[in-house]
């Protein structure tokens, strides 16, 4: 069971959260110029690195904030936490999104 | 073997005996004995039976690791299977019988099998069943084959839960781990050390050991533990005794479980939990969990009287139990010695000790103090039925010139093959192993978390030589709970299932309740003998959660029955359960299905409460439905953005109807929604979609459209409403009163008024879905009790009638609507229910690009459409549909039917292959007897042009 470090409530337990899977996802858009291919890689394709990942995660049953997470895939740490506007920082620069 | 208790030593205490029945038998023990160690007191030596070959099987260990002696405890509703019998605390009355045979372990029927155990080899079954289908012959073969039963009564017991937090968490309350704890204490950190046994001390119960640098044993041992408990104390440590560590999850969360009542059996104080299961979140864990001894693996090496060489001197030095008179040590290593000392100073006679090392310099130590010594030598056969009576010796090597044979007669084995490091939370931390070749044995490698082994657990220092089979005839078990011979992980390399994971499956090696905790390395070793591997090279596989078994009342807790999740409760219930409501959970919410009348079944009231509605007025409990307030100067553009259709065109005061969609097109929800304000909006969802839609619109507003100044409030629970419907409903609005005209004109359909009902201050929306005039008045909570019952007193007169769940859908089943969930699923999209007109709209909403997508424009997509019956068809939901000339698959199935007494006919909705461009086509439904026949019709039965909801 992780313990994730909620920006805004500090570290909480996993069920509090709900996982929002790959961050940094960018919609491709118009709607009417994107390609089926493009669309269905932006529904579908996932990275699925061995190490640090970065996704975001919801406080759904806290204080209602997502925020973005880089997580080890092999050891489970978390090694950043960061807002969902901010870039991705600078220790885990590199890691796949 | 004729085990006995001795008159003096252990932690027995024998001025309190404790009667028990063993397979019906009665029994004495006495209070401090395992069911296993009075067992053995009693002299009982067969105390199971095999799990495939039903070979009588006594006790092979003293601890957790017992693959033999599984026990039903226990009668009636207080009934457990598969409890090792050393585990299990003696308490008075205790009733145990042995699993996985009968009448009893001693005398077994299902022994039957024996003569054509040489065919019972690893993947018999699969071969031999094969034809013409396994599944025909699974059920029989699991039923020969099953071990206990559980109760299929209610279990009484309470369980806890309990979370908790500590700098250090010490696993195990041997000599390692105490001293451990109380350093950890010493330094001021949080400390909870758990132990599995009802006992503190480990090892220094029943064997000498260096702690520190002293030598411990006897009282000076227990002396030693009571110190350290003490000091563990005074520092404002947890110690948990009968507490196992089951899991090590991530993040340094373990789960402990400890058996608080367990050993007082059924009649245990009330007023405690039988099991406490403990979630912990430690900074840091040390594992001291010790190691676990290995059989050797020769022939008949199963027989009652064969034992684990330490198991026979715990039984000695906790239990004061002898497990026999006449003793032979089997070993590769020097700790086996010691069972011979403690054996011989009880007043047992050590026949021999037999060593397979060519020159052990323990050998010259015990020949000096008077054992008998082979070396070079090793047991290749045992006698004696059911027990242990004689033991072969072969001294020198296998046709060597100078080898000899020797019969040893003796009642007791003590075997030893050497140590494994108990190393299950160390793996199920993710740590990795190593192998240790000198000692023969993994120990815990790099840890990925926060924590360390100390003790055996890190590694068991005796000094050995392996020896990981002997040759000879009969069958030389591996894993004794699952009857895993020598031979079949021979069988199972020779057909090529060579790597771990396929070994473990085709041989159901260490995949029986005691995951191979005796037998994995010896599996493993042998595997590489017979492979030219090494046992590493072999490798290991993941060690899981739960090290032991865990009930599954000790997970659940007190989430059980009204407990399970919080019942959600409306602010008319009591109305309802005094009005006949018959309740069930709708969406999370304790709703009427129906309000029975008396001498009324449930499919009458659904009917009556229907026909209320169209000839005169209903009132409805709507208060669950979905309530979300959006607001902010770009509300509009963004619900114009989570809906599929438009919803900024929306004049204030108006309600719109509109559909939700996920990113791949498909509709999630539906709701009518309001403006309030130029910059307000009403949300409505549905009853389960409530929280869920909430959410997402906080997700989309928070990671896609971070600049849009939109503030979502999930108001549900805040408001309550009560639903007017019927041709009668204006005039019970009016009857109770509202400070806004009300006829059609100043009022219509899909608009709504800020006022007062009854005097209360109320929002009332015109909208419908039942097909008559509707009436939504939201009101505060408090308020509805009241203003509920003035509706029914103006109401009486035109036949008021409380409606349920059931008549509701039938209701809007006959007009066509569609329910989310029901007549949709997760693969339905707008324009699969007749909405083909958002593909005009050119806002990129949710879903958009998805609903042109190849795949979502396809013809023969399911499409909702209507049915109607032909001569009396029952449209009942689930059924399918066929083409009525084409004797091919399922053309679709029914979503919604109900018998409508308005129309006097059974009215469907279904889904149906390219549905829309076939309308009028008759399709068999399809019902397991005699199929009915209906037509594709228009989705609206009742009032199509809704004359009736414009009124």
């Amino acid at each position: 069971m992780l313990r994730i470090p909620c920006p805004w409530c500090g570290p909480r337990d996993e069920p509090e959260f709900q996982c929002g899977g790959q961050s940094h996802m960018v919609r491709p858009e118009p709607w009417h110029e994107v390609a089926e291919a493009t669309w269905g890689d932006y529904l579908f394709t996932r990275q699925n690195p061995k190490g640090v990942h970065l996704e975001r995660w919801g406080h759904v049953n806290g204080c209602r904030q997502w925020f973005n997470v880089a997580r080890n895939t092999v050891t489970h740490e978390i090694v950043a936490v960061y807002g969902m506007t901010d870039p991705v920082p600078a220790s885990v620069a590199g890691a796949k999104p | 073997m004729s085990g006995s208790r001795l008159a003096s030593g252990g932690c027995v205490d024998r001025s309190r005996p404790l009667r028990f029945t063993f397979d019906g038998r009665a029994y004495t023990g006495h209070a401090g004995d395992t069911l296993a160690s009075a067992l053995l007191a009693n002299g009982v030596s067969v105390v199971g039976r095999s799990f495939k070959l039903h070979r009588p099987r006594g006790l092979l260990a003293a601890g957790v690791e017992e693959p033999n002696a599984l026990m039903q405890v226990g009668e009636g509703d207080w009934s457990t299977a598969n409890l090792r019998a050393t585990e299990v605390e003696l308490y008075e009355g205790l009733v145990a019988r042995a699993v996985n045979c009968w009448p009893s372990a001693a005398f077994d029927i299902g022994a039957v099998l024996r003569p054509f155990e040489r065919f019972l080899t690893a993947g018999f079954y699969y071969k031999t069943f094969m034809w013409p289908d396994w599944h025909l012959f699974e059920g029989h073969i699991r039923r020969a084959a099953g071990l206990g039963r559980p109760s299929t009564e209610p279990d009484p017991s309470r369980y806890e839960t309990h979370y908790a937090h500590c700098d250090v968490l010490v696993v195990g309350g041997g000599p390692a781990g105490l001293a451990a704890a109380v350093n950890a204490a010493a330094e001021g950190q949080r400390v909870i050390v758990c132990e599995q046994e009802p006992r503190f001390g480990g090892r220094l119960l029943w064997d000498s050991c260096t702690v520190e640098g002293k030598a411990l044993a006897g009282s000076a041992a227990s002396h030693w533990v009571d110190e350290q408990l003490a000091a563990l104390d005074a520092a404002g440590a947890t110690a948990l005794p009968r507490t196992t560590a089951a899991g090590y999850w991530d993040h340094n969360a373990l789960t402990l479980v400890e058996r608080v009542t367990d050993h007082l059996g059924p009649n245990a104080p009330k007023h405690l939990p039988r099991q406490r299961l403990w979630q912990v979140r430690a900074g840091r864990v040390v594992v001291a969990t010790g190691a676990l001894e290995r059989p050797l693996v020769f022939p008949g090496n199963d027989r009652p009287g064969v034992m684990l060489a330490t198991a026979v001197r715990r039984y000695l030095g906790e239990f004061g139990t002898r497990a026999g008179d006449r003793l032979v040590v089997f070993t590769n290593n020097d700790d086996a010695y010691a069972t011979a000392q403690a054996f011989a100073a009880t007043g047992g006679e050590v026949v021999a000790i037999v060593d397979s090392r060519a020159a052990p310099a323990a050998a010259v130590a015990a020949r000096a103090a008077g054992f008998t010594v082979h070396t070079d030598a090793v047991v290749y056969g045992t006698n004696g039925r059911p027990a242990l009576r004689s033991v072969k010796v072969r001294v020198g090597p296998e046709g060597g010139a100078k080898t000899r044979t020797l019969n040893l007669s003796a009642d007791v084995l003590a075997m030893s093959g050497g140590h494994s490091p108990t190393v299950h939370l160390f793996s199920q931390s993710g740590g990795k192993l190593e192998w240790d070749a000198s000692h023969a044995q993994f120990r815990p490698g790099a840890a990925v978390q926060a924590v360390h082994a100390v003790g055996d657990a890190a590694g068991v220092d005796t000094p050995m030589t392996p020896l990981w089979t002997v040759r000879g005839s009969g069958k030389a078990f591996i894993d004794f709970m699952h009857d895993v011979t020598a031979n079949d992980i021979e069988l199972s390399a020779q057909e090529n299932f060579r790597s771990v994971e396929h070994l473990k499956r085709y041989t159901t090696l260490g995949m029986a309740p005691d995951q191979g905790k005796t037998s994995n390395v010896n599996a493993l070793a042998h595997m590489g003998e017979v492979t030219g591997r090494t046992p590493d090279a072999v490798g290991t596989t993941r060690y899981r959660f739960p090290y032991t078994p865990v009930a599954m009342g000790a997970l659940g807790g007190r989430q059980r029955n009204e407990l399970f999740r919080p019942v959600r409760r409306l602010a008319l219930h009591d109305w309802h359960t005094a009005n006949g409501g018959a309740l069930e959970e709708y969406g999370g919410w304790m709703r009427a299905a129906y309000y029975l009348q008396p001498s009324e079944d449930p499919h009458a009231a659904e009917q009556r409460e229907a026909l209320a509605v169209r000839q005169g007025v209903g009132i409805f409990d709507g208060s669950p439905l979905g309530k979300i307030e959006v607001s902010g100067p770009d509300a509009a553009w963004f619900l114009d953005r989570f809906y599929c259709n438009t919803v900024s065109t929306l004049k204030v005061g108006k309600l719109r109807y509109g559909l939700m969609l996920n990113e791949l097109g498909v509709v999630i929800d539906d709701g009518v929604v309001a403006r309030l304000a130029e910059d307000r909006f009403l949300v409505g969802t549905t009853t389960s979609g409530a929280t869920r839609i909430a959410g997402l619109m906080e997700e989309w507003l928070q990671c896609e459209w971070v600049n849009a100044r939109v503030l979502v409030a999930p108001i549900t629970t805040s408001i309550a409403v009560i639903t007017l419907t019927g041709p009668k409903a204006r005039a019970v609005v009016e009857a109770v009163g509202v400070d806004f005209p009300c006829d059609a004109a100043s009022f219509p359909h899909m608009s709504f008024r800020d006022g007062h009902f009854g005097g209360v201050p109320a929002r009332v929306c015109r909208v419908s879905f039942t097909g008559e005039v509707s009436y939504e008045i939201n009101v505060a909570n408090s308020a509805v009790a009241g203003l509920w019952q003035r509706c029914m007193e103006a109401g009486a007169a035109h036949g008021i009638a409380p409606i349920g769940i059931e008549a509701w859908m039938l209701l809007r089943t006959e007009k066509g609507y569609l329910h989310i969930g029901a007549d949709t699923d997760g693969t339905t999209s707008p324009q699969d229910i007749g909405w083909s007109q958002v593909l005009k709209r050119d806002v990129d909403f949710i879903g958009r690009r998805s609903l042109t997508r190849t795949a979502n424009l396809a013809p023969d997509r399911y499409q909702l459409v209507g049915l109607e019956p032909i001569d009396g068809a029952e449209l009942r939901p689930g059924r399918h549909l066929r083409g009525a000339t084409v004797s091919s698959g399922s053309e679709g199935y029914i979503t919604s039917g109900v018998y409508s007494a308005t129309l006097g006919r059974w009215v469907g909705m279904a889904m149906v292959r390219g549905g829309h461009a076939r309308s009028g086509e008759v399709l068999e439904v399809v019902t397991g007897g005699k199929p009915f026949k209906a037509r594709i019709a228009p989705l609206c039965a009742y009032d199509p042009q809704g004359d009736r909801l414009r009124d």
